[in-house]
């Protein structure tokens, strides 16, 4: 029976290949997902196990405003410079050097741009000499106030040898230096990970840096012989005293890396996410294959229950070929998931600025998860089709083949009861109050949602098929194709339904994106009354910052009524951190963006309506706030203005701005007198912003649409990474299709022999193919217009006032699944096309 | 020997036509130089036992095969060195044929199969010959009916009458009354014979049922890819006396 099973499956060898490509795929996200995930975990191990190579202990300030993943920067709080001095009187202390380190030296690259970074920061230090690990590769170490080194990455990037003149971006604004020195580091490293570092003398440092003199970022201590960084930490410890963190470089550099992991396992969780979606519809397109391969093998399994095999052997010989292909397809799924892991490292690292990658492995996980899914989900998908086949009775099947087409009525009900479960589900996560379990009560919604429709599908496909048919029904094999996609209900549905996931949740994306991105835009465009915003590219760690100089020089332009700058730092507030914003003059920031406030002293802050309400603060309430840098300070509500009446919630006066840990505008607002044109001004204020490179002027519509136009880049990647299901609902099709050809075969000889050409047998099959695909993404398209509407209006609070369904990019998938059903066509309808007529007639 | 037509026109001609299958140990000569002409306005029966080459020697006519020595002429038209369209096209207009599986396109309903080279082709079924051929066939009333709610017999006058729709210079039938039984099979037959001898039609049918053979006008008997005999105006028993002494091993009946 094996035997026999074994031989069967060797002999389709194309059944073989399109049945195992879907697991393929799927396996290979999967396991591509894990393999660079553990690629880049090891990595990360390495380079900070380096980097604190040279560093014992370490110690430094607890941060004032702790701040969350995701959440801004934290900015360290500088340490006096005499902890660095009684550190060095204790016993076991061989050296301790203060040390500056912060994020935020933006060099001007030479053709006047600033230097972009995607994740590495761009780290001001101050030079203390070589240490183990760096080299240097020109020059010297900066000596006067004048003088800078850099990395080797950094100077390579920018474009400057030592000798340059160079200029760098602050806490100050632009300033100018001469390049003396460029550093590497042990075994030819430009730079650790791809990090940015511009090196100034330890004065210069601490008053660009940190915005203090004689203050430190951190002390790293080496230890004298005989004593262990642990030791050394716990007597030191008490040393310091309450306010600083101790720690061993070890320590150091394991926190680092395990943030950065957990960077890395949100994105890996993106990749998981993505897999799955794949492998849903993957198993779609297995399910299809197995079934149509058994009505295929019908006889055959009749033959071996006529001669006397039983159910449970015509089931295994049914499963036997599911394990092996999902077995194959595992092991090739694999293979190209370590390729994929790989490919996405190298990426991953030339965008981190050339850090070194770790060889690429395969962890355990990675096989296991792989031979799991692949062989599991193949099974499974196999074992309803086998179940049909066994109950089969010999005699009935090896008569004349007919594929009798089974009453749909359990299928209806059963896809009404799911997909009412599934749209239950849905809306108990949007709209009920769920807690923890909303995710998962959405996911899940959707999901069963999306199997109720696919078997709803095969009884929605006899009108929506057949109507649809009808636009190629003016030519005979346009007809004939037309009926061949109607002829098997079942099937038309699964290939349809593979193909509706994908386009669905694309569509569900872009509905509720799109409709954020339309509610953002006329929110702005309401209580935003400046002409001329000053910004800059926001999607970076740190924002870009600009010359506060500017602003007056602007105010003094005719013709310009206000021009405010807005600066912004994260703050705690009692136990929580916030977002808050400060103004130098709030009544001119207030005229610049429409409103009218007074101007606030130095104890006095202005509050937005709602936060107010939701903090229980009243005109008068006392509130202390820890900026970034400083002290806590205790300010009074002096002001509560209507909600969006101002640019941020909680706003502080401009006393309050040297404390904070970004201490330049991020934001100017300029608003324009009467019947002056916005054309008329915009250049004069772009001339102002010539030595600010980071930002630039921009007019009210343009800022609006640049704000949102994250949206559309959101859109465009959720599409790529989608693009995966609808390959895989693509090669559904030509799954199904091949097939069909396979078991016409006769047909397709008698209609080439009553006179049908080769052009015409092709475009019968390409209509057959386009029904299919356009059917799916119709479906789709309208499931993915429900969901996202319910999505869009459950996020009514949070923002999205307006429902826009995107109308154009909803027909341009029904144009693009309809060229799908075209390319899908094309090997099927060669063959189709190839038969030799005399052979296909005589074909039973 | 060759097969000649008994004078008037000449619908098929085979001129020394040769066709060999495989090569070396597996090389099977299927037809060894075959000539015959097949009369317009008659019906041809071809007979001869299993692997004598009678279908082989219908497909190369048809232009369902290709030949490897010789020409085969349709209405005229030197057919062996035509290119598939040309093919297609030829029998698109002017061949028609009637399998021993009946052939008709399950979802199409039996007025569908019908006109489907027409369709096709592009062409109108002309309306008079419409009703002529439905009536002939006795399908009226079963028109809107799918092959699968069809009998054998009928699905087989439907693949009849699909044959005759176009008005083909000649209609090739394989076996057409091999899977019916014979209160059917001789519906179909007698409705083949009314049509050559009413309208004018030629057919060649292929069969080893020397009852079957017994309609045509003429019988062209096959044996290892050579014409070996013909008899004009069979009957059953003539055309079972020829084959015995053509092959004395064979009980016809079995066949």
């Amino acid at each position: 029976m094996l035997r026999a099973t074994l031989k069967s499956l060797l002999a389709r060898k194309l059944r073989l290949v399109l049945s195992g490509l879907a697991v393929i795929l799927g396996v290979m996200f999967v396991s591509g997902a894990l393999v660079l995930t553990d690629t880049l975990n090891r990595t990360f191990d390495s380079i900070f196990a380096d980097a604190y190579s040279a560093t014992d202990v370490s110690i430094a300030a607890k941060p004032k405003v702790a701040v969350a993943e995701f959440d801004g920067e934290e900015v360290p709080s500088p340490l006096p410079a005499s902890v660095v001095e009684t550190v060095k009187s204790q016993p076991g202390v061989r050296s301790a050097t203060g040390r500056v380190d912060a994020d935020g030296a933006r060099v001007i690259a030479a053709d006047g741009k600033v230097l972009t970074s995607f994740g590495p920061p761009r780290i001001g230090t101050n030079w203390t000499g070589t240490d183990e690990i760096m080299e240097m590769r020109s020059g010297r170490g900066p000596e006067a106030p004048g003088e800078i080194a850099m990395n080797a990455t950094t100077a390579e990037l920018a474009g400057f040898r030592v000798g340059d003149r160079v200029s760098v971006l602050t806490l100050q604004p632009k300033r100018e230096f001469t390049l003396v020195g460029v550093w590497g580091y042990t075994g030819g490293r430009d730079s650790v990970s791809g990090v940015q570092e511009v090196a100034f003398t330890t004065p210069v440092a601490q008053e660009l840096m940190l915005g203090a003199k004689d203050v430190f970022s951190s002390v790293t201590v080496r230890t004298a012989d005989g004593v262990t960084p642990e030791q050394l930490r716990d007597r030191l410890a008490p040393v310091v005293g309450d306010g600083y963190e101790v720690k061993t470089g070890t320590q150091l550099a394991d926190e680092n890396a395990a943030g950065l992991k957990e960077g890395i396992g949100f994105f890996n969780q993106i990749l998981l996410g993505f897999a799955g979606v794949a492998l849903f519809v993957g198993i779609f397109l297995i399910l299809n294959t197995f079934s149509i391969v058994v009505a295929q093998r019908t006889r055959e399994l009749a033959l071996l229950r006529a001669m006397g095999a039983s159910r449970r052997q015509v089931i295994n010989s049914v499963l036997v070929e599911a394990v092996v292909v999902g077995l194959i397809a595992s092991v090739l799924g694999l293979a190209a998931g370590v390729g994929a892991g790989a490919g996405l490292g190298a990426l991953f690292s030339r965008m981190g600025g050339g850090m070194d990658l770790a060889p690429i492995g395969v962890p355990l996980p990675a096989v296991i998860s792989a031979f799991t899914v692949g062989i599991v989900v193949t099974v499974l998908a196999a074992v309803l089709p086998a179940l049909r086949a066994s109950r089969i009775a010999p005699v009935a099947a090896m008569q004349e083949v007919t594929i009798t087409d089974r009453p749909l009525t359990k299928l209806t009900v059963a896809g009404s009861a799911v997909t009412a479960v599934g749209a239950t589900t849905l809306g108990l996560g949007l709209f009920a109050d769920a807690g923890d379990a909303t995710l998962w009560l959405i996911l899940g919604g959707v999901l069963v949602t999306f199997i109720g429709v696919a078997l709803l599908t095969p009884l929605i496909s006899r009108p929506v098929v057949s109507l649809l048919g009808r636009l190629f029904s003016w030519s005979v094999p346009g007809r004939l194709g037309r009926l061949n996609s109607g002829r098997n209900p079942r099937r038309t549905a699964i290939t349809a339904a593979a193909l509706m996931v994908g386009i669905a949740l694309v569509t569900g994306v872009t509905v509720v994106m799109d409709s954020a991105k339309s509610s953002l835009q006329a929110e702005a465009a309401r209580i935003l009354k400046a002409q001329i915003m000053i910004s800059g590219d926001q999607g970076g760690a740190r924002p870009p910052t600009y010359d506060p100089a500017v602003l007056d020089e602007a105010a003094a332009i005719p013709g310009v009524r206000a021009a405010a700058g807005l600066y912004n730092d994260v703050v705690a507030i009692g136990a929580d951190s916030d977002y808050v914003a400060a103004a130098e003059d709030l009544s001119v920031l207030a005229e610049a963006y429409g409103t009218t406030a007074a101007k606030l002293t130095a104890d006095q802050i202005a509050v937005s309506e709602p936060e107010a309400s939701e903090r229980g603060w009243k005109t008068g309430t006392p509130v202390t706030i820890q900026t970034s840098r400083g002290e806590p300070h205790t300010y009074t509500v002096a002001q509560v203005f209507p909600e969006n009446g101002l640019p941020k919630n909680i706003i502080l006066p401009a006393e309050a701005i040297k404390s904070f840990g970004i201490a330049q505008p991020v934001l100017g607002f300029i608003r324009l007198d009467e019947g002056v044109t916005v054309a008329s001004v915009l250049p004069q204020v772009k001339a102002l912003l010539a030595d600010s490179p980071e930002v630039t002027a921009t007019d009210q519509q343009t800022f609006v649409d640049d704000q949102a136009a994250v949206f559309d880049d959101l859109i465009v990647m959720i599409q790529i990474l989608l693009g995966l299901a609808i390959l895989i609902a693509i090669l559904g099709v030509i799954n199904t299709l091949a097939l069909s050809v396979l078991e016409r075969t006769r047909e397709l000889g008698l209609l080439r022999a009553v006179g049908l050409g080769r052009a015409q047998t092709m475009r019968m099959i390409t209509v057959e193919a386009v029904v299919i695909a356009v059917f799916g993404a119709l479906l789709g398209v309208a499931v993915g217009a429900g969901m996202g509407s319910a999505v869009a209006h459950a996020l009514e609070n949070d923002g999205i006032t307006q429902i826009v369904l995107p109308w154009s990019r909803m027909a341009t998938y029904l144009v693009l699944a309809a060229l799908v059903g075209v390319v899908a066509a094309v090997l099927p309808a060669i063959r189709a096309a190839r038969l030799n007529v005399l052979n296909a007639i005589a074909h039973d | 020997m060759a097969a000649t037509n008994t004078g008037g026109p000449v619908a098929a001609r085979a001129d020394g036509i040769w066709k060999v299958y495989g090569s070396g140990e597996a090389r099977v000569v299927a037809l060894r130089g075959v000539s015959a002409e097949f009369g317009r306005g008659r019906f041809t029966a071809i007979m001869g036992p299993s692997g004598s080459g009678k279908s082989t020697l219908m497909h190369c006519l048809a232009g369902l095969d290709t030949v490897d020595e010789g020409a085969v002429h349709v209405g005229g038209t030197e057919i062996s060195t035509l290119k598939d369209k040309a093919l297609t096209r030829l029998r698109r207009d002017r061949v028609g044929f009637i399998f021993q599986q009946f052939n008709l396109l399950p979802t199409l309903s039996a007025a569908e199969n019908i006109k489907l080279p027409l369709d096709i082709a592009g062409r109108k079924a002309d309306p008079q010959w419409w009703d002529t051929v439905i009536d002939t066939v006795g399908l009226r009333d079963r028109l809107g009916h799918r092959p699968s709610q069809l009998s054998g017999g009928q699905q087989q006058r439907v693949a009849c009458a699909r044959a005759l729709m176009g008005r083909p210079d000649v209609i090739f039938a394989d076996e057409p009354t091999g899977n019916l039984d014979s209160r059917s099979g001789a519906e179909v037959l007698s409705f083949l014979r009314s049509s050559v001898r009413e309208h004018g039609q030629t057919i060649v049918m292929v069969t080893h049922d020397p009852v079957a053979a017994s309609y045509a006008d003429r019988v062209v008997f096959l044996a290892d890819g050579s014409i070996v005999d013909e008899l004009a105006n069979p009957t059953a028993d003539t055309v079972l006396d020829t084959m015995k002494r053509l092959d004395p091993r064979t009980d016809p009946v079995m066949l």
